[in-house]
Order: C-alpha cells, then sequence, then structure tokens
C-alpha cells in the first residue's frame, strides 16, 4: 500500500451503517461484531469509498451487507481468492475479509492458507462459533469432539482444527484472538489494521441458536478473570487478580521445553519466571497458539505480529521492473519472432 | 487438402518427376528424441520458404516415458505446399521413424507408396521386442507398399559429432539435426536460419552448438550423396500465393494470448490473469508471463478455483479479468462463473479443450466440452460462447471476447482445443490500429433518476454499469444472492428473481445483436446440404467441401464462431438447405443444441479417437448423406492417424 496517498477521513459510526436490515438471529455475537468494527473504522481513519468488505458464505458472510462501504458477498470458502484479485488490482485498497469457522477453516481452508502465506495486505476476521449455523446446526471443523448435532447424532469423532494454529503454520506474520462482546475487540482490530500484510483474527462468536454460550469457560462474567490471558507485547503473560483467587503467570518450563503456569506472589512475577510477551518472538507464538484452554487460561490479544514485505508490493515491484525500459507497442508485439515478407507472388524470407 | 499431383510416387519417383503441390511429413520418435523440437524447427523453416502449411503436433501425457516404448511415441506431422493448406494431412507422404515403437504406431498412417526413412541403429532386438515385433519389419518384407528408406542415423551421427568429443548419450542427442538436416536437403531448404536458431540456443556451450549445427550438415550432405543411388529424391515445393504483407507463424496458445492482450488495449483496461497449470491450457499463462510491460499482470493461483476468483476479483476492482484451463479444471471454475454471471461482471474465461471425462486424454483434442459451456452451471445462467476455429484465428475471437465481456458486463468464454493450441500456421500479422477500439467505461457518479445509486440499472444493451471499488459516493454491495433489479440489495422476492432472471438471459440473447450474420465459407445459401461446423474442424471441413464440389456435389459449408448466442440468421440459412451434417469431436454436442434451438434435423458426424477428423472422413460423409445415408460415427480403426491406445491397448 501506498502510505502517501492515504488520507484519513472523518468519519462517525453512523457512517458506517447501511440501510439494509440486519438479519443475524436476536443476540447473536455478530451484533457486537459489527458494532465493534464500526466504532473502529472511524478511530482509524478509514474512507468508506476506499475500503472493502469481502466475505465468502456463511452467517459471517452477510457482514458486508452492513457496512456502507464497498462489499463483495462472493461464494463459499473463496473469499481470500477474490480479496488477491482486488489487492493485486488496486493495492491502495483497504480491503478487510470477514469468514467464519466453515467458510474459512473447511471448504476454504485451502484459500485461507495461500492468502496468508503470500501475506497479501488485508485483515482477516474469522469468526468462530464452532458450528455451522446458516445451513442449521452441523458440526464444524473448530467445533470439539464429541459435539451432538443433526450429522453427528453420537457426537463428533473429529478432532478440531486450531485456527490461529493453522495460520501460524501457513506462515502467517499477524495473528491475533478476541471474542464477538470483548471490549478489548476494538484494540486487536486496529493492531490487525496497523500490521501491513495479511493479518488473521480468531473472533469467537457466540450462536445463540445452535451453539449457545459455548465459550462459556472463559467470557462468562466471574470466570473471564482467572481464564483470559490478554497479551501485550513488552508485558508480562500475567491473569487473573487478587480478588479472584490470585494472580497467575505463564512460565517456560525450562526441563520439557513447554509452558506452564505459575502463581505470582506479591506481585513479583520476575521471581515466578513469567514471560514477557514479544510479538516477534514465532517460537513462542507457537506455543501460544497451541497452549490448551482448561490447564491455560485462553491466550488472547496480539499473539504475534513481524511484518515482512507484502505480496502485492513485491509481485507488483517485479512487474513494474519488468516493464521498465520496454515501450508497450502491439504492432511490434505481433510481429515479434521470425516473420517473412510477402509482396507480390514471390516470399521474401528476411 | 491439395495432394501430391501425381499420385504417390511423386516424392519417390524418378529425377523427371515434377515437384508436387503439398507434401505431408511425419518426424516419429522417442518422447526423449526431440521431436516437437525438430518439427517446430521444419516448420520454420517451411514458413520461411514462404509454403503455406499446418501442423499436428502428437505427443504422450507423460513428460518422459520409457525408452522405446510405443506409449512413448512422440510425433510431429506438417503438411505444406504451394496451395492453401488447411489441415496437417490425411495421409503422410513421409514418414521419418526414430525407432521400431515409432515405425510400429505411425507406419499405418502412411499413404501406399510413401516413404519411410528409419533409423536401423535404433531397431535392435531389445527395441524390436519394446515394440512387440517378433522380427525386424525393415528386414522381413512387411513394408513392401512403401519405399523404404533405412539407415544408421545413430552411427552417421556418431560420426558426424566425433570431433567435439561428447559423450555417446550426449552425442546420439543430435540425432533430431542429423534428421533434420536430411529433412532439408529433401525440401531444398536454407539451413542458415537453423544454424543460427542452434547457436542462439547453444549460446552457453559452444561445443554443443557446433556439434549440433554439424549433425545437420552432415544430415544433409547425405541426401546430396544418397541422391545418386536411393529412393531419396530432392523437392522443390514454390511458395504459396499469398495476399502481400508481413507473416510468421502462430500457435493457437500464441494467438489467444497476444489477442487478449489487444483486447485489453482496445478496452484501455489493465489485463488480470488468474491461472492454475494444465495441459494443453499453461502455454497462455506462459506467455502472458512475459508480457508484463502490456499491463498485463499474472497470477498463478493455488487452484482453478482461486485462479477465476481472483480475475473476478480483479475485474470488480477495475481491470479485465482473464482465466483459462482445460475441461477438468473449467468443470472447477463453475461455481465461480455462475457468480460473475449474477453480479455481472466482465471475465474472459478460455477453454483449451482436450478428451474428457474426467482426466481422460491431456494432450489430445476434442471439442466435447460445448455442452458445459453453454449450460454447464447452476440455475439459469447464461453466458456467451466463442469458438476458434484454428490457430490464427484465436487472436481474433480473443479480442471478440473481450469486447462482449465489456461491453455486456458478463463471462464469456472461449473454446479452443489442444489442436489448436499446440499447432501452427502462417499468420499474417494485422495491424492493430485497424481494429476499432471499443473503451470500457466506469460510473462516476449516481445514475438514478432520484439522485441514487442504481448498481444494477440497464443500459441499452442491458449491461450495468461498472463501478470501480475506491469511487467516491459509489459505495454499494454486490453478490451472489438475488438482488433487486435496480439497488442490487438483496432481494429475494418472487417479482425480483423473474426480472432478474429475464434480465439476464435477455442482455446475454442481445450479444447477438453486435455480430457478424452467419456467412458461408464455401458454396451457396441453399441446397441438398450443408455441412455446419465449428472450432479445429474448420480446416478439414473446408476441404472435404472443396473436393466434393469440385465433384459436382452441391454442398455449402458453414463455420459457427458464436456458439452462444447464434447469429440471428443462423436458423433460417440452415432451413434453406435439405440436409444438415454436423462433425464434432464429440458425441454429437452442437448437433443437439442447432436441433434445439431451430427445430431442423441436423445430423451427426462424431469422432472421438483424440485425433482430428481427416478430410476424408468428412468427404465420405458428404457423399453418403447426398446418397441418401447421413453421417454417423467414424469407425475408430478407420481414422488415419491411430492414438497409439489403438495399437497398444
Amino acid at each position: 500500500m501506498n502510505e502517501m496517498t492515504k488520507i484519513a477521513v472523518q468519519t462517525t459510526l453512523k457512517d458506517w451503517e447501511t440501510d439494509q436490515e440486519v438479519r443475524w438471529c436476536p443476540g447473536c455475537g455478530d451484533y457486537a461484531i459489527l458494532k465493534a468494527v464500526q466504532r473502529t473504522l472511524p478511530e482509524l481513519g478509514a474512507d468508506p469509498a476506499n475500503t472493502v468488505f469481502v466475505s465468502g458464505i456463511g452467517c459471517s458472510s452477510r457482514f458486508p451487507y452492513y457496512i456502507e462501504s464497498y462489499g463483495f458477498h462472493t461464494i463459499h470458502g473463496r473469499a481470500p481468492a477474490f480479496a488477491t484479485g482486488i489487492k493485486l488490482a488496486n493495492p491502495d485498497l483497504d480491503v478487510w475479509l470477514v469468514t467464519g469457522d466453515g467458510d474459512g477453516m473447511s471448504i476454504g481452508g485451502n484459500h485461507t492458507m495461500h492468502i496468508l502465506r503470500r501475506n497479501v495486505n488485508v485483515q482477516i476476521l474469522l469468526f468462530n462459533n464452532e458450528i455451522y449455523g446458516l445451513t442449521k446446526g452441523q458440526f464444524s471443523p473448530t467445533s470439539r469432539e464429541g459435539t451432538n448435532s443433526p450429522t453427528s447424532p453420537l457426537g463428533s469423532v473429529d478432532r478440531p482444527a486450531l485456527p490461529c494454529a493453522f495460520a501460524l503454520g501457513s506462515g502467517a506474520r499477524f495473528i491475533a484472538r478476541a471474542y464477538d462482546v470483548s471490549k478489548n475487540l476494538s484494540a486487536v482490530l486496529k493492531a490487525a489494521h496497523a500490521h501491513k500484510g495479511a493479518s488473521f483474527v480468531e473472533i469467537f462468536q457466540n450462536c445463540i441458536v445452535y451453539n449457545k454460550d459455548r465459550f462459556d469457560d472463559f467470557v462468562a462474567k466471574g470466570v473471564a478473570d482467572q481464564n483470559q490471558l490478554w497479551l501485550t507485547d513488552g508485558e508480562p503473560m500475567l491473569f487473573g487478580s487478587e480478588k479472584s483467587g490470585g494472580v497467575r503467570g505463564i512460565a517456560l518450563d525450562m526441563e520439557t521445553l513447554s509452558l506452564k503456569v505459575v502463581d505470582v506472589v506479591d506481585g513479583d512475577w520476575q521471581a515466578a519466571g513469567v514471560i514477557v510477551h514479544n510479538v516477534k518472538n514465532r517460537a513462542l507464538a507457537h506455543m501460544l497458539v497451541e497452549m490448551p484452554f482448561g490447564p491455560f487460561p485462553m491466550a488472547l490479544g496480539v499473539i504475534y505480529d513481524d511484518p515482512r514485505p507484502t505480496y502485492e508490493t513485491v509481485l507488483l515491484g517485479q512487474d513494474e521492473q519488468a516493464r521498465k525500459g520496454k515501450d508497450a507497442n502491439l504492432a511490434k508485439l505481433l510481429g515479434k519472432g521470425q516473420t517473412w515478407t510477402v509482396s507480390g507472388t514471390a516470399a521474401d524470407p528476411i | 487438402m491439395a495432394t501430391l499431383v501425381d499420385g504417390p510416387d511423386a516424392l519417390t519417383g524418378g529425377k523427371d518427376t515434377p515437384n508436387p503441390e503439398a507434401v505431408v511429413v511425419r518426424f516419429a520418435g522417442d518422447s526423449g528424441d526431440g521431436m516437437q523440437l525438430t518439427g517446430g524447427q521444419f516448420t520454420l523453416s517451411t514458413a520461411l520458404a514462404g509454403n503455406d502449411l499446418a501442423t499436428f503436433p502428437d505427443f504422450p501425457a507423460e513428460i518422459r516415458a520409457p525408452q522405446g516404448t510405443l506409449f512413448g511415441v512422440s510425433a510431429f506431422q506438417i503438411n505444406f505446399g504451394s496451395t492453401e493448406i488447411d489441415t496437417a494431412g490425411d495421409q503422410p507422404d513421409v514418414l521419418v521413424a526414430m525407432n521400431p515403437a515409432a515405425l510400429k504406431t505411425n507406419v499405418g498412417a502412411l499413404k501406399v507408396g510413401g516413404l519411410i526413412i528409419a533409423d536401423t541403429g535404433e531397431f535392435n532386438k531389445r527395441n524390436l521386442e519394446k515394440a512387440k515385433y517378433e522380427v525386424n519389419p525393415l528386414e522381413d518384407g512387411s513394408l513392401e507398399k512403401w519405399q523404404l528408406l533405412a539407415f544408421d542415423i545413430s552411427a552417421l551421427t556418431l560420426e558426424a559429432v566425433k570431433p567435439f568429443g561428447l559423450g555417446n548419450k550426449e552425442a546420439l542427442r543430435c540425432k533430431n539435426m542429423w534428421t533434420l538436416g536430411l529433412a532439408l536437403w529433401m525440401f531444398d531448404r536454407d539451413r542458415q536460419p537453423l544454424i543460427d536458431w542452434l547457436n542462439a540456443k547453444f549460446g552457453k556451450n559452444p561445443v554443443l552448438a557446433e556439434a549440433n549445427v554439424a549433425a545437420l550438415n552432415a544430415g544433409h550432405a547425405y541426401g546430396e550423396t544418397a541422391e545418386l543411388a536411393g529412393p531419396l529424391k530432392q523437392y522443390h515445393i514454390a511458395p504459396v500465393e499469398s495476399e502481400p504483407g508481413l507473416y510468421r507463424t502462430v500457435t493457437g496458445a500464441e494467438a489467444i494470448s497476444l489477442g487478449l492482450v489487444a483486447g485489453a488495449q482496445l478496452a484501455e483496461l489493465p489485463m488480470f490473469f488468474g491461472g492454475y497449470p494444465i495441459t494443453p491450457a499453461s502455454a497462455i499463462l506462459h506467455n502472458l508471463a512475459r508480457l508484463k510491460e502490456y499491463g498485463v499482470t499474472t497470477f498463478q493461483a493455488e487452484d482453478e478455483i482461486a485462479a477465476i476468483a481472483s480475475a473476478i476479483g480483479a475485474s470488480y476492482a477495475g481491470q479485465l479479468g482473464v482465466t483459462s484451463s482445460s475441461g477438468p479444471g473449467i468443470a472447477l471454475k463453475g461455481e465461480a462463473m455462475g457468480l460473475a454471471i449474477m453480479t455481472e461482471l466482465p471475465l474472459v474465461i478460455v477453454n483449451s479443450q482436450r478428451g474428457g471425462p474426467s482426466t481422460g486424454l491431456p494432450t489430445k483434442t476434442e471439442q466435447s466440452d460445448l455442452y458445459q459451456a453453454v449450460y454447464g452451471r447452476n440455475g439459469d445462467a447464461p453466458m456467451p460462447v466463442i469458438a476458434a476455429r484454428s490457430p490464427s484465428d484465436c487472436f481474433e475471437v480473443a479480442i471478440e471476447a473481450v469486447r462482449i465481456a465489456v461491453q455486456y458486463m458478463t463471462p464469456v468464454m472461449v473454446l479452443t482445443d489442444g489442436y489448436i493450441a499446440n499447432a501452427a500456421e502462417p499468420w499474417k500479422v494485422p495491424d492493430p490500429a485497424s481494429i476499432k477500439p471499443f473503451p470500457a467505461k466506469f460510473l462516476g457518479e449516481k445514475n438514478g433518476p432520484n439522485g441514487e445509486l442504481l448498481p444494477f440499472a440497464r443500459d441499452e444493451k442491458g449491461a450495468r454499469p461498472w463501478i470501480k471499488p475506491g469511487t467516491p459516493s459509489l459505495m454499494h454491495r454486490i453478490g451472489g444472492i438475488e438482488k433487486n433489479p435496480g439497488t442490487g440489495n438483496i432481494d429475494y422476492s418472487p417479482a425480483s428473481h423473474q426480472i432478474m432472471t429475464d434480465a439476464r438471459r435477455d442482455k446475454v440473447d442481445g450479444v447477438a445483436n453486435t455480430i457478424p450474420l452467419q456467412e458461408v465459407v464455401h458454396g451457396e445459401t441453399s441446397g441438398k446440404l450443408v455441412v455446419v461446423g465449428w472450432g479445429s474442424t474448420y480446416g478439414p471441413i473446408y476441404q472435404a467441401v472443396r473436393r466434393a464440389r469440385r465433384k459436382g456435389l452441391d454442398v455449402s459449408h458453414v463455420h459457427v464462431r458464436h456458439i452462444w448466442p447464434m447469429p440471428s440468421n443462423l436458423g433460417d440459412l440452415l432451413k434453406g438447405y435439405d440436409k444438415v451434417l454436423v462433425p464434432e469431436m464429440n458425441t454429437g454436442q452442437f448437433k443437439t443444441v442447432l436441433r434445439d434451438q431451430f427445430l431442423i434435423d441436423a445430423q451427426p458426424l462424431n469422432k472421438t479417437s483424440g485425433q482430428p477428423f481427416t478430410i476424408a472422413e468428412i468427404e465420405e460423409a458428404i457423399v453418403a448423406a447426398l446418397g441418401g445415408d447421413v453421417g454417423g460415427e467414424v469407425d475408430a480403426d478407420k481414422t488415419q492417424l491411430p492414438s497409439i491406445k489403438s495399437v497398444n491397448p
């Protein structure tokens, strides 16, 4: 993206609302995410005319219809490929990609992998509700083992995929996690937007109809404090509080080279060996995205953020180099190679 | 086809035999023998000599099939002459067989009395066994009906390149140049362009260049010496009378690429090409990847779906989106084509057809994706389809596809096939300034009567406006869900779906208003019989009709470029003939569409052997049709270019 051409535009949340009736189920987590995005865009100085929301198919993918910008509701799983074409055609557009656990991890897993590996400069918001909503409640690739659903009446036996681990394995340079009603969602979105390259944000989203309160074990009031680890670059990995039963932290077990939960006494996290978060530490990111919930808290916030040149900058830059000093004379191109001239009836090889 | 004027002995007769009008030569060898390269260079030399020509490269799907096997044979056929040439020729006059397998799989096609040039050095026990010969055919008299010229090309090549100190394997690789040298001598060709080419090709390895040039010269010298004794004779094929102008040879894949570049320039659009490698379509992606300075961006996607999806994304963002594939890949793109139809975005999809279904015959030609092109999507999903009839015709067809896509805001499918994609023919280089431009227009401000934005309002062609993201005040949402006829907002009310379905159909039907009326290639606008073709059957139909008319038969040739929608006069035109014969390299797909559209008794002539029609096959069907019989299947055994599989099941 050409930073010089970006001009901050003054908008309000209202400017990002469309005249379309929002058709999600009442109480759906998507409403909260929509509001967070509409609240964040003005803070980013985003220009509605220069913003494009691209989506695939599913509940989450209706998102573009409700944002007053350019929007393209495409086909199931393929939004990353459309977004790649859009960015290569016009890298100055600010592209957001909205997908779900079915759209982005199942039918479109391949494209998710490749947009991340190529590092196209888009913000990818994957709404993970661990269920298929729009097709009425079948288990999804992120559903937990044993999920009872119309297609798994005896409980699903598929091992769930971990979107952030998948993203990191695919070569993503920005990985973050949040949830629909979190007050920190906006900050995570801003960090994703600030990252130049493909930024991957997994947003846990409550499907009120088919998978109600699935994430309550870490988002419900009363347990959140003890079960959410909000990561901040340069800050120790602490969670819990004295009120909720003690401050704890994440430390490295040097013998097994794995993470462990340690108690922090009197605020002395250094003594407890608590790790200071470093968003550029890829090895640490691998451990955080694999950190199992239960024995550990849920890692939230910016897990990894280490930019490198974007795909469109490199590819289009290469094209630009290739064009240098060459003129696009079509007549010359058509007559290229070994030619001969016919004058009258005799062939005259040249 | 203009054939040997004095019958088959013209090539092998005495010194006083007049020069023939046209000659068909087939080079056949192991896939590692460099036959395609030999054929390609012989083609170039033919073009430089001013002959008209058509080629037919025929190679196995395997990159390097096991040496000496029947399925590893790679062949290249060229028909060239001093008159108009439209096919690669029914029966070769000359067969160059580099090993027993090449002889076995190709000799059946050779004209009786034709000349076989065989490399005895390769006719050893091991290779004979691999080719399933019990006795050496060069020695048992089984080749009696042909002229045989067998000598040890391998040994002669080794001798010629000895001074360069190459290893045995490397030295033997020069065999194809030795053979090419002989062929150049036979047809009185200038060696210099080939020598220049070899020096350029092996610029980094001058020893290899010299060795290859030595082999080429040795083959040529052998021709001069052998003339004294053997059946070998030198011919001069006079240059064809062509329109004055600048010429070059072009393959279908090249012409498609150039046509797309020209089309984008005429539309004043940058081009985005999203592709995924597949035989025989990859060459288009290869060609365009080298044309960045013409405003081309190429993107090798992760799969066929991403290839088309990225192209649609680019079109949405204001570029000309193009994607290309072959049958199986086109199948994968189907859903995305539906989205381009639904969102009414311009897009060009090139299908280089190959034998199907499934993986089918990756390197062989067929025309069996016509139903897929016209009907192969979910829902009522009309899409213009146009077909190229020859390698050079691909240029115009590609431009026409871009025009329709941009003017009608629709995806357009271009049908070529494996034969057209790989085959070469001379091409009179067009002057781009002579082609009328059709600049794309983008909406700049709100277009509704009350100052509102109507992304799905329609112009006189039924096309919606093209709106580039980034344009101030024109923010809107599009997608695959049925929409309101004007605003494009989600609207699946009964009235809305009816109106939009009709509008999409009418728009595509309306393309017929801006395409030329159907003309008759050859013959009259009414009569006893019309042969209706589309795509690469053009050459054999053209020549078959010409021959039949010379015999006084009442037959005409109509060749359809616009498969969907068809030219508005086509139905009436075809109804003016008593009989309609439709030769196709499929089981009768266009025939069915013609019957459906015009309620005419179109009769099929079908061939699905992975090989193009011969002129004789179509001529026979014409005679039969006029004698009261009608077309029918071409017996696979009768096809004169047997597929390798038919002799090695």
